[in-house]
């Protein structure tokens, strides 16, 4: 944590109320997000319990599993999620605008420009917390090899239609949401961490009611006695009055509350199999609705706090403007979106276990290079953020106090126009350091010449000034410009381009295996 | 070196008097080695656990409850796994060792020794621990040795010790065995949780090597642990080797520079006791005696967290916040000490600490107030 972060912490203590750490949203958030709460069974791998999912602050969806051990119950569950998801998601197929991609073309193996079509708006996925994006994660890994009856009507135990799509594009939202600065699956907690500091660590602000508390508390109120509360404050039954954000759930309610109310629903299924004459069929599906509606009673009871605190943060989130670069994040989302769409269209197979050599080379690059594009972007669109990159030396600020014209000493020569700037900041300058001002949304690059005296600069500009011999008017600053200067480049380029996945060396396992992934193997009991 | 005969009973006296009077001692047990790990520095930590106190029951006397607690479904999960992987005399785990390690031929079912190591108290059990690894060694079969008990001198008091499971190879060779509930997909399983158990493993491998010490000629240990996990969804056991070198010099050194208990001990007031059946407010004075070195990591390890973390708040340490806010901040340890140097009402201008911060206050100003240069 930056210096500049830790004192924003240390102000929220002593103010006892969060404090910003950013002064714009640099997070895009759509209009229509689906907001997701999931719980799962502890111990177990990918056995969901129940969940709240909608796009509907006051009406969503609870999706309970009232035996989490029995397998057709779990797909019962994944079932009626797929048609929550996938519906949603395939109301942003349909709106396309064109888009122009530039490709290789194979036989002349020149960039051209290709007209495709590209979505006009993506989904967006929310989940309470950082476990919730590696739930979604690994709910996207055990459905995605799944076979259904119609495609293979041999498969043990085959999965309900629809399933294994939703495996694969929670697998795609999961995947993306490992890129820094994309937005197709966010986590609230680290939305608000994100843009406002509390008064805790940041481990403790991985509770969403802790966080929220910080960042909710009215003036003059102690957000740290709020959050207190909201950690572990307990009802006299002994359950926690702000039930964790999931998907585990506290073990004091699985073991005084949910585990007797599973043990009914298993008695009561059972009395029911064991009827023999109508009578008793009644009174025996009367007692497993009962059972039933008491877990759904009890998973909405654990849920529907957490659905609410996310749609709070929501409305925090929405105060803030939104950052100049967000659009063009959100369209590389879109992409992603539009690119993934195209995959299931095509009948492509489900995303492979392990990553071919080339694939996981390009993603790890996207990463690093999104991850650059996104701390620069944010500092271009917030002071706030600038400010700890100027103490860091990686920028600086200050006023133009004279600009003297120069010129290069080429044959024909072009402008390069020496600008001394006085500055506060302490800026890592060495010989011919570049740097970068945003002129007009485009940057222009200087490079360092020498200090003249205690925080005084002077700069050669070195471009963006037009062909002619005089620079374009308003392409060089003027004395009493007041300019933040970074070390660090706006744009990022793009790395070396790798083969295709056909053409991966021997040095690197090969080009990837031709046969489409097996299913998971099952067995007839698959918990423990 | 081991104490001399005498002062150790003084020592295992004093902490049974710490503990009070017919308390038994805890071993430890997975979370106090995971606290050894994440906070070794702290003295509290390491006297209560060097006395085998119960924590849990402690941090509820004193009002602050840990948040711990195992989910029934977690639990039943969790034994009915190990159940599973040692069923049948190891065969399956056995199974798994030799294709992981090797270190013999391949162990046909039903022709590997389990001993039995049912004993008398953790003393009791450990010596036959001992006892059974020695034979085992000297036999050229697979021995798989189900929970055994070791002892290890922990700040210069014995901690006793029980791993899953050790497996002694055809060849000698004994390899620590962890089985966890947490599944392997894909070839992977979640870092964290990994590391944990690496960790955990390593202390058990160094409380192997004080047995093997004892055996002429000393028996390998292996480096590398057996990590015995669910493979995918399914409830097949998958396993894989983990190198724990790193985490056993790293334990070693951790286990060489702690304070020794008895001088924690020393420092304490006559008839200092922490004997839960104590009134809580002679129990917090205890408590207090000892001083404590908190961080927001002791919350995923230590019992006595919440309550250290509301004394460390009450006294506005920076460390509350995190160790990384602390290190920027040189000599400056309270929140309000750093507050007023950033406004400039304390502080030396001359130290770097706060210079940078109060630049790093002004900064911050102008950015809230909307004074900062516009880049554009």
């Amino acid at each position: 944590m930056s210096l500049i972060d830790g004192l924003a912490r240390l102000e929220a203590v002593s103010t006892g109320r969060a404090q910003p750490r950013a002064t714009a949203r640099h997070r895009h958030l759509s209009q229509r997000p689906l907001v997701l709460v999931p719980l799962t069974t502890a111990g177990e791998a990918g056995a969901p319990l129940g969940a709240l999912v909608g796009t509907e602050r006051t009406s969503p969806r609870l999706l309970v599993v009232p035996q989490p051990r029995d397998r057709d119950l779990r797909f019962a569950f994944l079932s009626e999620l797929a048609e929550i998801v996938l519906p949603y998601v395939d109301s942003f197929a349909g709106d396309v605008e064109a888009a122009e991609r530039s490709e290789t073309d194979p036989e002349t193996s020149k960039r051209v420009k290709v007209e495709v079509e590209l979505c006009a708006d993506a989904p967006q996925l929310i989940v309470p917390s950082r476990a919730g994006i590696e739930f979604v994660r690994l709910l996207g890994r055990s459905m995605r090899f799944r076979r259904t009856a119609e495609q293979d009507p041999d498969a043990p135990y085959p999965a309900p239609p629809r399933v294994p799509l939703l495996g694969r594009w929670l697998t795609h939202f999961g995947e993306r949401a490992r890129v820094p600065g994309s937005s197709l699956l966010l986590a609230m907690t680290e939305l608000l961490s994100r843009h406002w500091a509390t008064g805790q660590s940041s481990l403790e602000d991985q509770h969403l009611g802790a966080l929220l508390a910080w960042i909710e508390a009215p003036e003059g109120t102690s957000g740290a006695e709020a959050a207190f509360r909201a950690e572990l404050a307990r009802d006299e039954a002994g359950q926690l009055l702000c039930p964790p954000a999931g998907p585990a759930t506290d073990p004091a309610f699985d073991n005084t509350l949910l585990a007797p109310a599973m043990e009914r629903y298993d008695r009561a299924r059972s009395a029911l199999a064991a009827a023999e004459d109508g009578v008793a069929a009644d009174v025996g599906l009367a007692a497993l609705t009962a059972a039933e509606q008491e877990i759904h009673a009890l998973i909405d009871s654990r849920t529907r706090p957490t659905w609410d605190a996310v749609w709070r943060g929501l409305d925090a989130l929405c105060t803030l403007p939104v950052a100049a670069h967000d659009a063009d994040r959100w369209t590389r989302d879109r992409w992603s979106f539009t690119g993934h769409r195209d995959r299931v269209v095509a009948g492509e197979p489900p995303q492979p276990r392990v990553d071919d050599a080339v694939t996981a080379a390009n993603k790890l690059a996207t990463r690093e290079r999104e991850q650059s594009r996104l701390e620069a972007q944010e500092a271009l669109d917030d002071p706030l953020v600038m400010a700890g990159r100027r103490l860091a030396g990686e920028a600086f600020a200050g006023e133009v106090t004279e600009v003297v014209m120069a010129y290069s000493e080429a044959k024909s020569p072009r402008p390069r126009p020496l600008v001394t700037v006085r500055t506060d900041d302490r800026p890592h300058l060495g010989e011919r350091t570049k740097v970068y001002r945003a002129l007009g949304g485009k940057p222009q690059t200087a490079e360092f010449v020498a200090y003249e005296g205690e925080g005084v600069v002077v700069l050669r500009l070195t471009d963006k000034m037009g062909r002619g011999k005089e620079p374009d008017p308003g392409s060089v600053p003027e004395k009493g410009d007041r300019i933040c200067w970074t070390l660090f480049e706006h744009e990022q380029r793009g790395g070396p381009k790798l083969p295709d996945p056909e053409e991966t060396p021997w040095t690197h396992g090969g080009p990837p295996a031709e046969t489409a992934e097996r299913p998971d193997p099952v067995t007839a009991e698959d918990t423990l | 070196m081991p104490a001399p005969p005498r002062r150790r009973t003084a020592l295992r006296q004093r902490l049974a008097e710490l503990r009070g009077p017919d308390v038994p001692a805890r071993p430890l047990d997975a979370r106090a080695l995971a606290a050894l790990a994440a906070n070794p520095g702290c003295s509290r930590r390491s006297l209560l656990d060097g006395a085998g106190v119960d924590k849990t029951v402690l941090a509820q006397s004193l009002g602050a409850p840990s948040g711990f607690g195992q989910s029934q479904f977690a639990f039943m999960r969790g034994n009915a796994f190990e159940a599973r992987v040692k069923a049948d005399g190891g065969a399956e785990l056995l199974r798994l060792t030799h294709r992981f390690l090797g270190g013999g031929p391949e162990p046909v079912p039903g022709g590997s020794a389990v001993p039995d190591l049912a004993a008398a108290g953790p003393e009791g059990r450990a010596a036959r621990t001992a006892l059974a690894l020695r034979e085992a060694t000297a036999s050229d079969g697979w021995t798989l040795l189900d929970h055994p008990m070791l002892a290890l001198d922990v700040a210069g008091t014995p901690a006793f010790l029980e791993p899953d499971a050790v497996v002694v190879h055809p060849d000698g060779g004994w390899t620590v065995v962890e089985i966890k509930s947490f599944p392997m997909i894909d070839g992977s399983a979640d870092a964290a949780k990994v590391g944990a158990a690496a960790r955990q493993s390593a202390v058990y491998a160094l409380a192997l090597e004080q047995v093997a010490a004892r055996i002429e000629p000393a028996p390998e240990i292996h480096h590398h642990v057996l990590l015995v996990c669910p493979k995918d969804f399914s409830n097949l056991p998958t396993a894989s080797a983990i190198d724990v070198r790193k985490q056993l010099s790293v334990t070693r050194r951790q286990l060489a520079r702690l304070t020794r208990v008895e001088d924690i001990a020393a420092e304490l007031p006559e008839g200092t006791t922490f004997d839960v059946r104590r009134p809580a407010a002679e129990l917090t004075a205890a408590v207090e005696a000892v001083p404590a070195a908190y961080a927001p990591e002791c919350l995923s390890a230590c019992e006595l967290a919440f309550h250290c973390r509301a004394r460390a708040r009450e006294q506005g340490e920076v460390t509350a916040l995190g160790r990384s806010i602390r290190g920027e901040l040189g000599g400056l340890t309270s929140i309000d000490d750093v507050l007023s140097a950033a406004s400039g009402a304390t502080g030396d201008p001359d130290d770097p600490a706060v210079a940078t911060l109060r630049r790093a206050a002004e900064l911050r100003a102008e950015a809230l107030a909307g004074e900062a240069a516009a880049c554009h």
